[in-house]
């Protein structure tokens, strides 16, 4: 158990780290360990997982709460969560004050200007991650083209869609 | 943080109104708090009209650019920027007392989820149900890569290191801290000299 938690520890505060610009850039890596590597649950239940932290307020990154419950319990939510959530905020306190003093910098935009394109191929590769594992077949293939589409083209709030897409899945599975 | 639904009402504020006296450590808790639980689907514009608008703890101008800092760190800009405007008030204090405010109530939520699918997960209708939302979910992440991707144009700098993060993590899978330990300094070594 207590190697579990550990495990759940170091793994989402190795990755909160390198969430350069934003939860998404860590997704396949995060479904790698927790799928193939530890073998903690096997691809659409982490795919489920992550629709419910889509479908919660706050930052999408909360599957980490629930990865952490399924894993071990309460005390894996909370290690997962800390270990997800803690380490970049202490990084934020520590530079907030800093910030002032390196963020007209030349080297402060330059690294931001490089870490973009990455961060770009990052969500891509999560966005192909996610579809090889939830777009199986006409219906979720459809759906997820439609909620890409939709969001692209209009400002409808994303709640509204996943819970359209929850009740054409559940009405499309009967 | 994707977006910017509330957008109807990003009014700014009058110019001349004077600024408020700064937050409590109650209202910190209490500010955050009402943004973790308004922010289905997106935080950070929701985070902007408490901030700026409501409250006018900063001016457009300060929120942008803490918002530069919390995008320039790792991790949800939210959560930075509620440890940022904390400590900015009432240092460590504030900071805890504003993550505290922005996260509990994501958590609390995210948890009664995860609960009901525990308890409701083996219903071939909940399944179903979970199913559509995963396809809808990954459509999100769709839409945000296009978003991310769209702005860079067609720079031969940015189109190779984003097809190479695609490849290297999308395709090959490769383990992503060493494929970043070597490709963030490649790109930054890349984009150091262009404009």
């Amino acid at each position: 158990m207590n190697e579990t938690l550990a495990a759940l520890g170091a793994l989402f505060g190795q990755l909160s780290l390198v969430a350069v610009g934003g939860g998404n850039t860590i997704l396949p890596e995060m479904q790698r360990q927790v799928v193939d590597v530890h073998h903690w649950m096997d691809a659409r239940a982490f795919a489920a997982l992550f629709a419910l932290a889509q479908a919660s307020p706050g930052p999408n990154m909360l599957i980490s709460t629930l990865i952490g419950w399924r894993v071990a319990g309460a005390w894996g939510a909370a290690v997962a969560t800390a270990g997800m959530f803690g380490p970049p905020a202490i990084l934020t306190f520590c530079t907030s004050r800093a910030w002032e003093r390196f963020r007209d910098r030349p080297w402060r935009r330059r690294v931001q200007a490089g870490l973009m394109p990455l961060t770009a191929g990052l969500v891509m590769a999560a966005a192909m991650r996610l579809a090889l594992t939830s777009a199986h077949g006409l219906g979720p293939a459809a759906i997820m083209l439609a909620t890409a589409a939709v969001l692209l083209t209009s400002r409808l709030n994303p709640l509204v869609l996943l819970a359209l897409a929850a009740l054409l899945g559940a009405l499309g599975g009967n | 943080m994707r977006g910017k639904w509330p957008a109807a009402s990003l009014a700014e504020p009058a110019p001349t109104l004077p600024k408020p006296a700064p937050p409590s450590l109650g209202g910190l808790f209490l500010g955050f708090l009402t943004v973790g639980l308004c922010g289905f689907g997106g935080v950070l514009p929701w985070a902007r009209r408490m901030v700026v608008e409501q409250r006018r703890w900063l001016s457009p101008a300060e929120f942008t650019d803490l918002l530069g800092l919390c995008q320039f760190l790792p991790g949800p800009n939210i959560i930075n920027m509620s440890v940022a405007l904390g400590a900015r008030f009432h240092g460590l204090p504030g900071a805890l007392v504003a993550f505290s405010g922005i996260t509990v109530a994501p958590i609390g939520v995210v948890l009664t989820l995860g609960a009901l699918y525990e308890r409701f997960g083996d219903h071939s209708v909940v399944q179903h149900a979970i199913t559509g939302m995963a396809a809808a979910a990954a459509g999100l992440v769709v839409a945000t890569a296009w978003k991310i991707a769209t702005p860079l144009g067609l720079h031969w700098r940015g189109i190779l290191v984003a097809g190479v993060a695609f490849i290297a993590i999308g395709w090959q899978q490769w383990p992503l801290l060493p494929t970043l330990l070597v490709l963030a300094p490649l790109s930054i070594a890349l984009h150091w000299r262009a404009p």
